[in-house]
């Protein structure tokens, strides 16, 4: 079993022929992912890396029946993309786009509130389940598949976890990168719910940062779930200085309740192993997970 | 991005939002021109100078101050000009101020006494939703409030689907206690100022004080006007109003480089791909006993040349003792990061302090290789703990 994503998933990409779908694509058809085709509005009837060009996402479910979406469309014209693929009836919708405006993001997650549709990110890589489907950016060689699920607001920082888990002799499951802006469309808690709730699933880690309550809302859940299975928590930026924007939109220390040591402390109460250093990410799950 | 209050208030004023008004000027000569200008326009006899930087705490600073007269109009811009304005929000050496703020003077005597209320429109990351915040505690410092009083803060939460509705900008009204002209003035205030967050793609609006003056009219005496960066391709005009001199000189420089760079106090300069990533490298270079000198996120193209621009931002920090570069390789191959480095390296000369790099990934022994095989003075790891231990070392 597996999360969001797996060998049967009928993935399309929306932005398919600019210069990042292309090279995205490219990838992810070589590590194996069900690619379906790609929509680029006025370039329907066209093939490109060997799949259908579709103007509509709604054209591309109905003729191949997609059900994920994963998007490389430009900022301006994102937040649109997530509206549509919603409207046509995907089930995961996959944002990588980094750069939204807020505004825009607003409006769209409240249009996908009542349909039937996960958002994931925007501004993340993406979701992998190792050796079944890599809708996203990230190098796929470092996740192997296993028994440890990974939810991170980040990109980098969730390889560096992924490899250290891995060199630990284990694996992953579906590892999910929520996104670092301030809306997201799956928060900290509703992905570490599916992979809790995911029978494969012996451990999750949960990879946090700076700005905002997702994280103690995930660990407040984990707390009232009962849940036995370990998780491992890391929050990034505690050397960050408050009110400045560390790199992602979102990771701005707001208050005292947002600040990395504060977090941590809410993850410590709630049963959460915390890690200090992100370089013990590994140890710390091998030795939860006994 | 940040506004002075002049360009908030043209903001404000250009959706219907109506302002205490005021004239920029950059010399004495210029407040004294402003001054008469104002007189003529509003019949204000005296003028509030106010220091346009960004920072509050302005007034506490002394660089807000009331002028009775012409020649005091001119003495006090005078002597706001040019000072090293410190605030609570500013560093101990203070903010330059470059140009004032002429204002007429809006708390005038009258039928009712003025009061002030404080007002904030924001996102409420929580719900995704924004959301106007307002108390009665106007022109004081709302953390103050927010502590003591709490429950003199309220809030208005707004449907993105039909936007800001007219019972909660009555809401609005009534919990701000006012009645009659006043009350009608609070909710078009409101009401139009909502309208001029959505529509300019603010990200933060904060306007302390609010004002009812004496005659019953609602206005903005102050602004705070942050804008979302990632709208401005949307906004030419309000794009066109960044004052860089209010931004930390090598923060635009990276800026403009596509690099994304926080300056810090510490003595430990580092290079990462990726946000998270970055911030956790800051983490472990505290942990090791140093301190970040600065946030860099390098991104996913990290060839030579952003390499070399990066060190040379790093190194512009003379409290640097030491560099940790932390790249993990996916998409970028670690060899080709390597190379950067090296060729950086050669290409800026002599850096005279230690240097430790990890790669991470793709062809990460490949990079490490080339790195040891380079003769220069850089160390290289290939573990996140191992890089740490390396800091340590160099330190101790």
């Amino acid at each position: 079993m597996s999360v969001l994503v797996n060998k049967d998933s009928k993935i399309i990409v929306q932005g398919f022929t600019g210069s990042e779908g292309t090279f995205h694509a490219g990838q992810m058809i070589e590590y194996g992912t069900n690619v379906v085709g790609g929509v680029t509005p006025g370039k329907g009837g066209q093939t490109h890396l060997d799949k259908p060009v579709f103007n509509t996402v709604s054209e591309a479910v109905e003729k191949v029946g997609a059900d994920t979406s994963i998007l490389f469309v430009p900022p301006a014209f994102a937040a649109d993309a997530i509206m549509e693929a919603a409207d046509a009836g995907i089930k995961v919708i996959i944002a990588i786009t980094e750069g939204i405006p807020v505004g825009d993001m607003i409006k769209a997650s409240h249009y996908i509130k009542d349909r039937d549709c996960r958002l994931i990110g925007p501004n993340c890589p993406g979701v992998i389940t190792p050796g079944e489907a890599k809708v996203g950016i990230m190098p796929g060689f470092v996740f192997k598949k296993g028994k440890v699920g990974v939810v991170s607001k980040s990109g980098t920082l969730t390889y560096e976890a992924a490899d250290q888990v891995v060199k630990q002799g284990l694996g992953i499951t579906t590892a999910i990168g929520i996104g670092g802006d301030p809306i997201i469309g799956t928060t900290t808690k509703e992905a570490v719910e599916l992979l809790i709730n995911d029978p494969e699933t012996e451990a999750v880690v949960m990879i946090g940062e700076i700005g905002g309550q997702l994280e103690a809302e995930a660990a407040r859940w984990y707390k009232e779930s009962g849940s036995k299975k370990p998780v491992v928590g890391f929050i990034a930026g505690e050397t960050a200085p408050a009110g400045r924007t560390m790199g992602h939109a979102g990771a701005i220390v707001g208050g005292s309740d947002d600040t990395a040591q504060a977090k941590k402390k809410i993850l410590n109460e709630c049963g959460i192993h915390v890690v200090d250093s992100p370089a013990e990410i590994g140890k710390k799950v091998a030795e939860v997970i006994g | 991005m940040n506004l002075h209050e002049y360009q908030g208030k043209e903001i404000l004023n250009s959706f219907g939002v109506e302002i205490q008004r005021g004239i920029v000027a950059i010399t004495p000569e210029e407040a004294v021109e402003a001054a008469k200008k104002l007189t003529e326009e509003t019949g204000t006899g005296w003028h509030v100078i106010k220091a346009q930087v960004h920072a509050g705490g302005r007034g506490k600073g002394g660089g807000v101050k009331l002028a009775k007269n012409i020649q005091e109009v001119k003495d006090i811009a005078g002597e706001i000009i040019g000072m090293n304005l410190v605030t609570p929000q500013t560093s101990a050496e203070g903010k330059k101020v470059h140009q004032v703020l002429v204002a007429e003077d809006v708390y005038y005597p009258g039928d009712s006494e003025p009061e002030e209320y404080y007002m904030s429109v924001l996102l409420n990351r929580s719900t995704g939703k924004n959301m106007i915040m307002y108390s009665t505690e106007g022109g004081m410092d709302i953390e103050t409030v927010a502590e003591e009083t709490p429950h003199l803060i309220f809030h208005e939460e707004v449907d993105p689907a039909v936007g800001l509705m007219p019972f909660q900008a009555r809401r609005v009204a009534f919990n701000l206690g006012l009645s009659g002209q006043a009350f009608k003035q609070m909710t078009k205030f409101v009401t139009a100022l909502y309208k001029a967050y959505v529509n300019s793609d603010s990200s933060l609006f904060e306007i302390n004080p609010v004002l009812k003056t004496s005659d019953d009219k609602i206005i903005a005496v102050d602004a705070k006007v942050t804008i979302d960066d990632n709208a401005l391709f949307r906004h030419k005009d309000y794009a066109a109003m960044r004052d860089v001199r209010e931004e930390n000189a090598t923060e635009v420089e990276a800026k403009a480089v596509g690099l994304s760079y926080v300056d810090l106090d510490g003595n430990v300069g580092c290079m990462v791909n990726g946000a998270g990533l970055a911030m956790a490298t800051m983490d472990l270079i505290k942990q090791a006993g140093g301190e970040p000198a600065n946030f860099l996120d390098v991104g996913g193209t990290a060839d030579a040349e952003r390499v070399e621009t990066a060190f040379n931002l790093i190194l512009k920090d003379p409290n640097v003792k030491a560099i940790l570069v932390n790249i993990f390789g996916g998409i970028v191959r670690c060899d080709r990061v390597a190379q950067g480095i090296v060729d950086a390296y050669k290409n800026i000369g002599t850096i005279d302090i230690p240097i430790i790099v990890r790669l991470q990934g793709t062809n990460a022994d490949i990079a490490k290789e080339l790195i040891d095989n380079s003769g220069l003075d850089v160390q290289s790891a290939v573990q996140f703990q191992e890089a740490a231990d390396k800091v340590q070392e160099v330190l101790s």
